[in-house]
């Protein structure tokens, strides 16, 4: 009999194929519970299962190989109607290169329901050994039988966090069971447990379905958790990424008149980004235009942290720097990162901290104990120090940028204020 | 619809104008996986997209997409190389499904994870062909801090309106880049409108019957119409079929839908100098160095043009029609291999073809200087 879910009782199935079962089982499921066929979403992976699409008068959704049950999540997240009900389809080749996806769904107790087809290997494929295949059972690539077991998908998506996890015989009547799991609220995983007619019969003659599932290790069961709806809570959002960025208004002069480069380098933790993000706003506020970006280790808590600043009155398109033609070491770290574009300088200027031995180079080397503030404000205060010697850009610009951004408080003010006056 | 504020001078990387650009655009979803040199888009696309989801791999990130986009989302993501690599079956997926998205693709230097802090511009190759059968995608590239936002906007309305996925394509060193900017540069982006399917027409929705090329749209959240998406290969209605002529003709309109409606997708810079016989072609980060390096070069007096492609897939016949205009040609990218040129000529590199490329480090502009004048 036809059936609103189903447009054809002819199914594309082989005689004998749990599949056909699991098909109309599903539609008379859904019709106990009330849906109507546009309220399913039905998803299906690859393998002979996938092929049902084309009989169902649901939403169909046919994706890759494993692939369905993310596919079905990605719709679950898209879904704000709590009364659609999403399936998968999908096989135990499926499940086995896809379990990740399984995992996670069961993890976030995604609204979905997933229905793995288990008979015991690739059918589509030619009936090779899958990872749900279990111990002893002859497949198309182990014919002396499977030396391994396989997963038990039941209590992998039961730790998971699955809300409603069960496995049932693919014979008779499994409409009830199957509505059990369709009418969970959250996610809910159902194997149906089957011998494929055309490889796992042939290869594994006089075997009966109970027996194997015995010598499987596996029970026939159901498992719950008690969870909470998938929670759709986003955290704070901002309607506008640019509406708080600072406006940097144009305050002070720079007399620079031509394009040029700066590195600053030191160690991680010790102010190297945040020293040159003061240069970098500061030459804004003065009228200049600027290129920032930062360098450093993978591991970004340890060894250098080196910013490459590029300045200039004019628009900059390149802003890669070969040989600087300034840089501030403030460490050992940031010495040894840039000891070799320090000594290609043959001009220029070389700001570093008096406790470091000074490299061959042709830039002029000014020395000055950077790190007496302490480390962690060694480059902050060897910008200011950089500002007062050069001039490129004032002290009361960077000044300015750390009373706009409210850093006055975070950072030893009175401690560089002092240092820098001392400063001949 | 947010207003940018005027004359608003600031430090900005372009991350941030990709994240908001989209999201002004219509992207609404936000599915991630942290990779270096993306992850400043992802935290981005975290602050700013109606969604954001925390993906547990980039396999995942684009099945995710997918299903969210048949629930009639615009999902986008960031990634790089290594991430893209296993996008790539389920990109195919999405392409044949007609879902549209957009991946920001940023470069980094490779084979394999390479350096992951180091910029390159290795990648073209890979997404002319990652579609199997050699369909076409769309691929836009970001060679200024305007592109950012301006083919950030695009790249979701081409996606969009073409029912595509789309690619972003850009670098480390664009997105990892703090510039001095001003807002008061960037045009208005308004919302790309969408086109659904219209409920009063009359007669049984087929989700892949096309309009215009395009198929029209429905979700398959709504209870209208049955919806059927489909990635093997399948009929109107979306049926799976092996090869018959229906499901033939849907798969050659997926070629066709790209390459007939790229020429409203073709975006590019030219510069043309009157009577120079050079001509520098430069995309992505490279273009900066060729943009110094014109000036340069025309301050020293010398005639140079420049050609900077934003539209790289599909490759559009204008690029080709340009520099067999010019009496030489230098291609700078940074690569070993000279990708574009390669795309635009295969084997049939003309003699007067020069190529500045590298690896590991940006082009400089006096590498491209000097082979102009070499």
């Amino acid at each position: 009999m036809t059936t609103p879910f189903l447009n054809t009782d002819a199914l594309p199935y082989c005689k004998g194929c749990g599949h056909s079962l699991i098909a109309k089982n599903t539609s008379k499921a859904l019709e106990k519970l009330n849906y109507k066929p546009l309220d399913v979403i039905m998803v299906t992976d690859i393998g002979c299962h996938g092929i049902i699409d084309k009989c169902l008068n649901t939403h169909t959704v046919h994706g890759l190989h494993g692939r369905s049950v993310a596919l079905g999540a990605g719709i679950s997240f898209g879904t704000e109607n709590p009364d659609k009900k999403i399936i998968v389809f999908i096989g135990d080749g499926g499940t086995t290169i896809g379990l990740q996806h399984i995992m996670e769904a069961a993890r976030l107790n995604l609204n979905m329901t997933v229905v793995v087809h288990n008979n015991y290997l690739y059918g589509m494929t030619g009936g090779q050994t899958s990872g749900l295949t279990p111990v002893g059972f002859n497949t198309t690539t182990s014919y002396e039988g499977n030396p391994f077991g396989g997963y038990d998908i039941c209590a992998l998506s039961h730790t998971a966090g699955a809300a409603y996890v069960s496995r049932i015989l693919g014979i008779c009547d499994i409409s009830d069971k199957l509505a059990v799991a369709f009418g969970t609220k959250g996610f809910s995983l159902v194997e149906v447990l089957e011998i494929c007619p055309s490889y796992g019969i042939k290869l594994n003659p006089r075997r009966k379905l109970a027996e194997i599932v015995e010598s499987s290790g596996m029970k026939i069961g159901e498992w719950s958790n008690q969870r909470e709806e998938y929670v759709k809570y986003q955290g704070k959002k901002t309607d506008d990424l640019l509406a708080r960025l600072p406006e940097i208004r144009k305050g002070f002069n720079s007399y620079l008149k031509a394009p040029m480069s700066l590195i600053v380098s030191g160690s991680a933790g010790e102010g190297v980004q945040l020293a040159a993000g003061l240069i970098s706003k500061a030459a804004i506020g003065s009228g200049l235009h600027v290129t920032q970006k930062g360098s450093y280790p993978v591991t970004v808590g340890v060894g250098f942290s080196t910013a490459e600043v590029n300045l200039s009155p004019d628009s900059i398109h390149f802003h890669g720097i070969n040989i600087p033609d300034m840089v501030i070491i403030t460490s050992e770290d940031g010495l040894a990162h840039n000891r070799k574009r320090i000594e290609n300088m043959a001009t220029g200027k070389l700001f570093i901290d008096s406790s470091l031995e000074v490299p061959e180079t042709g830039a002029e080397i000014i020395q000055h104990d950077f790190r007496s503030v302490g480390a962690r404000n060694a480059s902050v205060f060897a910008v200011f120090y950089f500002a007062l010697k050069t001039g490129i850009i004032s002290t009361e610009s960077l000044f300015k940028v750390i009373e706009d951004e409210g850093k006055a408080d975070k950072l030893p003010m009175a401690k560089i204020k002092d240092a820098l006056s001392m400063v001949k | 619809m947010q207003e940018t504020k005027k004359g608003k001078r600031t430090l900005i990387d372009a991350s941030r104008l990709i994240i908001e650009s989209m999201a002004r655009a219509g992207a609404d979803a936000f599915i991630g996986y942290p990779i270096t040199p993306a992850n400043l888009l992802y935290q981005y696309g975290a602050q700013r997209m109606p969604l954001m989801l925390a993906a547990p791999d980039e396999i995942t990130t684009l099945q995710w997409m997918s299903g969210l986009a048949a629930t009639g989302k615009v999902p986008i993501t960031a990634t790089s190389f290594p991430g893209y690599a296993l996008m790539i079956e389920s990109v195919n997926m999405a392409y044949m499904m007609e879902l549209p998205m957009v991946i920001i693709l940023v470069q980094r230097l490779g084979p394999a994870t390479g350096t992951a802090t180091c910029g390159a511009q290795g990648d073209l190759t890979l997404l002319r062909g990652n579609i199997s059968g050699g369909h076409p995608m769309p691929v836009l590239c970001t060679s200024t801090f305007e592109d950012a936002w301006t083919l950030s906007a695009k790249a979701v309305e081409l996606a969009i309106n073409l029912r595509t996925p789309v690619v972003l394509l850009t670098s480390k060193e664009e997105v990892m880049t703090s510039k001095s900017f001003d807002m008061n540069t960037l045009p208005e982006i308004t919302q790309v409108e969408r086109k659904y399917y219209d409920m009063k027409c009359d007669g049984k929705y087929k989700s892949y019957k096309p309009t215009d090329l395009v198929p029209d749209f429905l979700p398959v959240t709504q209870d209208n119409h049955q919806v059927r998406i489909n990635a093997s290969t399948h009929d109107k209605e979306g049926i799976l079929q092996h090869s018959n002529d229906e499901a033939m003709a849907n798969t050659r309109r997926l070629e066709e839908k790209i390459r007939q409606k790229a020429h409203e997708y073709t975006l590019y810079h030219m510069e043309e100098e009157k009577d120079a016989d050079k001509l520098i072609v430069a995309f992505g980060i490279t273009a900066a160095a060729a943009r110094d390096a014109v000036k340069q070069l025309r301050e020293e007096g010398e005639k140079v043009s420049l050609l900077i492609p934003k539209t790289l897939q599909p490759a559009p016949q204008v690029y080709l029609e340009i520099m067999d205009s010019y009496k030489t040609v230098i291609v700078a990218e940074e690569n070993m291999n000279n990708q574009f040129s390669d795309m635009i000529y295969g084997l049939n590199k003309p003699r007067n073809h020069r190529f500045v490329g590298g690896l590991g480090k940006m082009i400089t502009p006096q590498q491209i200087i000097e082979e102009v004048q070499a």
